[in-house]
């Protein structure tokens, strides 16, 4: 039996009463810093060092399922000092048809544990944050570029990065 | 009464004999303008609209530039059709390399002639950047119709060539390779 939570047992009102807080409340509650939701769409801001604890519960609590990660980005904020960067991870369940979205707060520098072990798809999407954001991911199998070519300097997707790059023709 | 003027030629006069008189800048030129072989190469959707002009609907081939030729050896026209990045470029100006000469270059929609609209730090600005072009299409894409258009321009341009082949490619002022690219 498919249960699609997000309209029938979640109004999208009280982001509490999500399924995936709920657990987060229950099992990982040290580690989330913040719970929020946008335009009926949960989030939850967790601790770099949690995150990866975090992101296997959601995968493997039972009524959760989150087993596809359909989305591995981030957000570029200079303004924030201390936490310029976050890392957003767009989670789905294609057994239980719900989303998710965790988020992971960095300061400029600072990196996060990999989740390639969690969802095999994380590799790619980790080096494409790395590849556009200059974020580190540790224990990460391949940390290479993936998009730009070898040798690129600078990071496209932050702010400072100049639009049409730094190479004159 | 006049001498006749000496000549080893035994053979029938040149009414009998079928022969008439041109230059032979004008059948190289001929020849090369009538059998151009592009380069099956595409980078984006204008390749879409070059596969549309090869098909059954407008058959390119009836004018000659015939076969879509896999191989650089075997081609004289690249028709650059879709956005050149950076990471592309050194791919292309190869390719362009190991063209035989004579070897012309069609620079097909706005991705290939001025970047188009990516105005980004990885697209190539024009691929006039990395290869000498002698024909711009303009559109978003063209249609088959323009890029029929844009080889009928190259070929009045291949008629123009004298000494049978091409002026020497001059490298334009501005010209810089992909290995020559300055950071700032």
């Amino acid at each position: 039996m498919t249960v699609n939570w997000n309209r029938q047992n979640f109004s999208g009102e009280d982001p509490e009463r999500h399924p995936a807080v709920l657990a987060l409340r229950r099992d990982q509650a040290s580690a989330v810093l913040e719970v929020g939701s946008s335009c009926g769409e949960v989030w939850a801001v967790v601790s770099p060092e949690g995150a990866v604890e975090v992101l296997t519960l959601l995968r493997d609590d039972p009524a959760l399922q989150f087993d596809f990660l359909s989305d591995l980005t981030a957000v570029h904020w200079p303004d924030r000092a201390g936490a310029e960067f976050n890392v957003v991870y767009q989670l789905y369940s294609i057994s239980r048809h719900h989303r998710f979205r965790v988020k992971v707060r960095l300061a400029e520098g600072q990196s996060v544990s990999t989740v390639s072990g969690v969802w095999k798809t994380a590799d790619w999407l980790e080096r494409e944050v790395y590849d556009m954001f200059g974020i580190r991911f540790e224990g990460h199998p391949d940390p290479r570029r993936i998009i730009n070519p070898d040798g690129f300097e600078g990071y496209p997707l932050r702010k400072e990065f100049p639009l049409q790059g730094r190479i004159r023709w | 009464m006049k001498k006749k003027p000496t000549s080893i030629y035994k053979g029938p006069g040149p009414k009998e004999a079928n022969i008439f008189l041109t230059s032979a800048s004008a059948v190289m030129n001929w020849s090369q303008r009538s059998s151009l072989w592009p380069l099956t190469f595409g980078l984006a959707c204008c390749a879409i609209e070059m596969i549309s002009a090869a098909a059954a609907r407008y058959d390119m081939a009836r004018f000659g530039w015939e076969v879509f030729r896999a191989s650089p050896r075997q081609a004289d026209l690249m028709i650059v059709a879709g956005t050149v990045t950076n990471k592309m470029a050194p791919v292309v100006k190869k390719l362009y390399d190991q063209m035989a000469e004579p070897k012309w270059v069609i620079a097909m929609g706005s991705c290939a002639t001025c970047g188009g609209v990516f105005q980004t730090y990885s697209v190539v600005p024009g691929v006039h950047n990395i290869l000498p072009v002698d024909v711009y299409i303009p559109g978003c894409p063209p249609r088959p119709e323009a890029l029929i258009h844009g080889i009928m321009t190259l070929q009045m341009k291949i008629d123009g060539q004298v000494n049978f082949a091409a002026k020497p490619r001059k490298i334009e002022a501005g010209f810089r390779g992909p290995s020559r690219r300055e950071t700032v």
